[in-house]
């Protein structure tokens, strides 16, 4: 069979982590790094070249097949005939997925030589980042939905100990923590889907042919055990994936999940831009897609629900966005929202009304879904990596630092502003096609979910603008910049961080337009090609909205004294503060963990662990060690005696064997 | 008579030739006793690594029967001696430096040998369709594993440990013994295959295999058959202890399987000896458990985990002598998955104490203090092993224990289960023990660092190996399941 190299994409990261993590002690720092890029550039080839062979080999209807190269039974379940099996699929998405992943890790790899530089651990990162890339690989290549939750929690540690990278300071082992266990506890729910999927469908497989086939035989009192099956039609499959949703939803920060990830900026900027915009928050969002024939056929009413908790998350990040001052927290925030579009676009999907259940019209949400995270990834990752710049130079994350940046560092000023764009949705920008089709979808779902979007997307243009003036035009902190420069290092980053930044941006002023035919030919809800053709009416309106939010930022926030945003902040100062304190959601989390989950039921549970447990359990010991005294003289060392328990047994045995 | 039949027994005649390979090697080319020859190369270890290879890779996939039905083979049997061939060869590799001390150079010969001897017995003892053949394979298991236990007998404990095995193994032989006479009374046969089709419950039939259990209960040190265990251990030299603890007994553990499977599994009589069996483990898991606890020498220590763990690999017999209900042999699968992740386990264990104990003479407890500190990687390489022994995922003795309590199960036995789980947790505590004493406890005269030998480094890469790969590659299993299937 063909591609059976794929699964070298998988092996050589976990090789590189493994002599990084092994080895590293006795490697220079140089040599760390080349073997982490060099084995994830090694995987960029070879995922370039598996999605060169694999969009070029259309079927007969215009379709690309579903390959599965590799694929082994590595344990079995002992519940009818479920297994849990390791393997690799490609389809459009995965190989979508591929190209993303291992574009921006390549791109992060080669950048964090720069950003890195010297710092203590630096195999330590090198090591993280490749277990990273392999983990997030073995996730989109799954070939069933247990495979991708091993690989979902391995890609949860990695963010974990990358979070925590600077393990000497408080705050980033409390935001690791605190990511690790919002995304656990939400994991549960996955667990519990996907045990309750595989119960009554019969099959973790991404096969979903078969699950079909499954409930159609058991319908009809051919297969298993009918009452499952129509049990699993009716309210048991859209239970099982709204609670695998909700796995998703901690992993891509949907409200009111969310609170870890701009927590988790409390990380190196180059892991921000590889794990908490491009790749692993998106997980979710894929997750969802993943599944999405099964949503779309049997829980399309759920799948709304899902469109509507997107919607609000958008609207609650870019409101928080527009008052942050820590620049990668509005970072942060702007990727909880966008991901929220994603999810947006998947949710408003509807079954199609003639034959087919997924056409592609229906459906148009789930293909600007995927467009969208493909550009997003590469836009939002020139965002963080344009961020790390930054904060290099002037040793802070807060605007206040910062001001008139543009002078001092035109290259990361013109990839910034271009990305910005993007995100605004102007075009002829990557973010502007996929953003575009997202509202397509919303409006033909409902017209209030256009509206919402349609004035999202307007936030999102004037709070990254507000970000973009604040960085790089606006009141000049003259007086740290002078000091900066007086220690020398000051200015434009070194070139191997500069490089990746333009590459990057290559991607996003060429993505939306350049492709032979459009994205929607490659990646479409039903399989067979899309040509995307922009609504004029949806098109313009947006563009017009995303200018005008873009003049009003302009207007406020572009000169250097700036009196409208004063006047603003004095105005509401009651909203302002809300916004600046996240709607005080995570004092909220706090509250409900310290005040009321913690006094009323973890209190008495410790009390009752301390007294009542502790007491048995100490009881049980020092009855143990009484036992252990009172039956020591059976260990005599006397032959005699142990001759005569022994036969003592034999007889003791045969009483019991008799009664 | 067709002599050509002796060829199904090529697994006993090849170590039939490495022993008299190894035999002439001591005869011929040890003549310097002083510098040990031949022995001081690893001749013996690469002989019998190549036996094992020989005999492991063709496996037969199909059963058969010799010498009018006196022998007996399945391919369940070679992947058994294959374990059984690996532990041994760690015990050779691990015994390789206790060897090169000045006092054992003159009997190096020896030890190589009286172990392969009792390698063959128990060889012997599985291959067995007979109680004859049986019993001699009992015995040429026992009588040798004296001799190894003494293998230090100017020390007094190993002569008093000796001592105590010797006897107590006769007395234990005599018993089974004398109930096979009785099972021979009931049935008028000694073949398995026709015990099992002749046998009914009756008081003559149950009393033999009373005593058929207490000498194998014996053999296996299951309480209360156990006491000879914890002396004994202590006593002999280390690793004579290893081998004991997993070889000797594991072999034993599947003999148990395979009569109970073979000669008492039909008629009513499968019921009596689940029950009996049913209060030894709970027995032997408990009470070792208890015991272990308490002790403050390692070899000690190791003997009590041994007795409990040896109560969680005859769970597999519970449910291990008739087809599961989905046609696989569940238990006895699980119990040859067990035997092989705790040979890995125990072995590596093992390893460890004794090359700590060649180095620096040291095996209380307390002398492991502040391992960690002097020499981390055998700190953790022991903590690997202890974690795996204790079934700590992802270790491969959490796989294992997982199997086996599946098996049990599955079979019925729910109680024994929840018994079994819950001594697992106490037996994490007194595993956690001794890593609390390498990693935390303080220690003003730790075991000096020092470099371990080649020969011990490779026997724990084996076991180490076993303990990482075991449980996480899944074909392992799903290959046993098959063979099973296939020895059923």
């Amino acid at each position: 069979m063909d591609y059976q190299y794929t699964l070298l994409i998988l092996c050589l990261p976990i090789v590189s982590f493994l002599i990084l993590g092994l080895l590293g002690k006795w490697l220079s720092h140089r040599a760390a790094g080349l073997i982490g890029t060099l084995s994830i550039g090694t995987v960029a080839v070879l995922s370039y070249y598996t999605a060169a062979t694999y969009f070029t080999a259309r079927g007969a209807d215009g379709s690309f097949a579903t390959l599965v190269p590799f694929n082994v039974e590595w344990l079995p379940f002992y519940v009818g005939d479920l297994h849990f099996d390791m393997g690799i699929m490609l389809d459009p998405i995965s190989v979508m997925m591929l190209i993303v992943i291992s574009t921006v890790s390549l791109m992060v790899h080669i950048y964090s030589f720069g950003y890195m530089h010297g710092e203590r651990g630096f195999q330590r990162y090198y090591a993280f980042l490749s277990l990273f890339t392999m983990s997030m690989l073995g996730l989109v290549v799954a070939t069933n939905i247990f495979q991708m939750y091993m690989f979902w929690e391995l890609v949860g540690v990695c963010s974990y100990l990358l979070i925590g990278f600077y393990f000497t300071e408080k705050p980033a082992i409390a935001a690791s923590k605190k990511a690790f266990i919002v995304t656990r506890f939400a994991d549960l729910g996955f667990l519990v889907g996907i045990l309750v999927f595989g119960y009554y469908t019969g099959s973790f497989s991404f096969d979903f042919a078969q699950t079909f086939q499954y409930a159609e035989g058991a319908l009809h009192g051919v297969a298993p055990d009918t009452a499952k099956a129509i049990a699993a039609g009716g309210f048991i499959l859209p239970t099982a994936l709204f609670l695998m949703f909700i796995g998703g939803a901690g992993k891509s920060a949907m409200f009111p999940l969310h609170i870890w990830l701009p927590d988790a900026m409390e990380g190196p900027t180059p892991v921000s831009a590889l794990i908490h915009a491009a790749t692993m928050v998106v997980a979710g969002v894929f997750q969802v897609a993943r599944m999405f024939p099964l949503w779309i056929q049997y829980a399309p009413e759920t799948l709304h629900y899902v469109a509507w908790i997107g919607a609000f998350t958008a609207f609650y990040a870019a409101a928080v966005a527009c008052a942050q001052s820590d620049i990668k927290r509005v970072l942060a925030f702007s990727t909880i929202s966008q991901i929220a579009f994603m999810m947006v676009a998947l949710g408003v999907c509807m079954p199609g009304h003639d034959g087919a259940v997924i056409d592609n019209h229906g459906s148009l949400g789930y293909m600007a879904s995927m467009y969208h995270l493909f550009t997003h990834a590469m836009f939002k990752a020139t965002l963080f990596l344009c961020a790390g710049c930054i904060i290099h130079a002037v040793h802070s994350n807060e605007m206040s630092a910062m001001g008139g940046m543009r002078k001092y560092m035109p290259v990361t000023h013109i990839t910034f502003l271009i990305a910005t764009l993007a995100i605004s949705g102007i075009p002829p920008f990557s973010g502007f096609f996929s953003k575009d089709e997202i509202l397509s979808a919303s409006f033909a779902y409902s017209p209030v979910m256009g509206w919402v979007m349609t004035g999202i997307a307007a936030m999102t243009a004037f709070y990254m603008f507000r970000l973009y003036f604040g960085i790089f035009w606006g009141t000049e902190n003259k007086a740290l910049h002078e000091e900066l420069r007086a220690h020398g290092h000051f200015g434009e980053a070194p070139l191997v961080m500069t490089v990746p930044l333009v590459l990057l941006t290559l991607f996003t002023v060429f993505m939306g337009w350049t492709l032979p035919g459009t994205f929607g030919s490659y990646v479409s809800a039903s399989g067979l090609p899309y040509e995307i053709h922009l609504d004029a009416q949806i098109a313009i309106t947006s563009v017009v909205i995303a200018c005008a939010s873009i003049a009003l930022a302009t207007w406020i926030y572009a000169r250097s004294s700036q009196p409208v945003a004063e006047r603003m902040k004095a105005a509401l100062p009651r909203l302002h503060e809300w916004a600046y304190r996240r709607f005080y959601l995570d004092e909220v989390y706090q509250f409900v963990t310290h005040r009321i989950i913690f006094a009323f039921i973890s209190k008495p549970i410790a009390w009752f662990d301390r007294h009542i447990v502790d007491g048995v359990l100490n009881g049980l010991a020092s009855g143990t060690n009484y036992i252990g005294e009172s039956v020591r003289p059976l260990q005599s060392g006397r032959l005699q005696q142990y001759a005569y328990v022994f036969l003592m047994g034999v007889v003791v045995l045969f009483f019991i064997m008799i009664i | 008579m067709d002599y050509s039949q002796f060829l199904y027994m090529h697994e006993e005649l090849s170590l039939l030739v490495v022993i008299l390979l190894l035999f002439l090697a001591d005869l011929l080319f040890c003549k310097d006793s002083r510098r040990g020859g031949v022995y001081n190369t690893p001749l013996p270890v690469v002989l019998l690594g190549v036996m094992t290879i020989f005999n492991a890779l063709p496996i037969a996939e199909i059963s058969f029967e010799a010498l009018g039905g006196m022998y007996h083979h399945t391919p369940m049997d070679t992947i058994v001696k294959t374990t059984l061939n690996i532990g041994t060869l760690v015990t050779f590799l691990m015994a390789h430096k206790w060897l090169a001390r000045p006092e054992n150079l003159v009997k190096q010969g020896e030890f190589y040998i009286v172990t392969l001897f009792t390698l063959l017995g128990m060889y012997l003892m599985i291959g067995s369709g007979h109680f004859l053949m049986f019993f001699i394979g009992l015995e040429l298991a026992s009588l040798p594993m004296a001799a190894l236990v003494c293998f230090d007998k100017y020390r007094y404990e190993s002569a008093e440990a000796a001592a105590k095995y010797i006897l107590l193994a006769l007395f234990s032989s005599a018993l089974l013994l004398y109930g096979v006479s009785l099972i021979y009374a009931a049935t008028g046969t000694l073949y398995f295959d026709q015990i099992g089709l002749a046998n009914t419950p009756s008081w003559l039939m149950l009393c033999g295999l009373s005593l058929f259990l207490g000498g194998m209960g014996f053999k296996i040190s299951l309480v209360p058959f156990h006491l000879w265990t914890a002396d004994t251990y202590e006593g002999a030299p280390t690793v004579v202890t290893g081998y004991l603890s997993v070889v000797s007994k594991g072999s034993a553990a599947f003999v148990l399987l395979l009569v109970l499977a073979k000669a008492f599994t039909i008629g009513g009589i499968k019921v009596d000896w689940q029950i009996a069996l049913f209060w030894v483990i709970i027995a032997s898991i408990t009470l070792a458990n208890l015991f272990a606890i308490r002790q403050s020498n390692l070899k000690r220590f190791m003997a009590y985990s041994a007795i409990s763990q040896a109560g969680y690999l005859v769970l597999g017999v519970m449910g291990g002598t008739e087809p599961a209900a989905d046609g696989t042999a569940q238990g006895m699968t699980a119990m040859v998955f067990y035997l092989l992740v705790y040979l890995a386990a125990n072995m590596g264990a093992f390893a460890v104490i004794n090359v700590v104990e060649q180095n620096s003479g040291k095996l209380g407890i307390k002398d492991y203090n502040g391992l960690y500190q002097t020499n981390p990687r055998l700190a953790f390489l022991m903590t690997l092993c202890l974690f795996s022994l204790a079934g700590i995922p992802p270790f491969a003795g959490f796989f294992s224990k997982f199997f086996i309590f599946m098996a049990a199960f599955n079979a019925g036995f729910k109680v024994l289960v929840f018994i079994a789980l819950v001594n697992t947790i106490i037996s994490l505590y007194y595993y956690l023990l001794i890593v609390k004493a390498m990693y935390i406890s303080e220690s003003d005269q730790p075991i000096a660092s020092f470099r371990s030998d080649g020969y011990t480094r490779a026997a724990l890469a084996i076991c180490i190996a076993g303990v990482l790969l075991l449980g996480v590659a899944g074909w392992v299993y799903n290959y046993l399941t098959e063979v099973g299937v296939q020895s059923l």
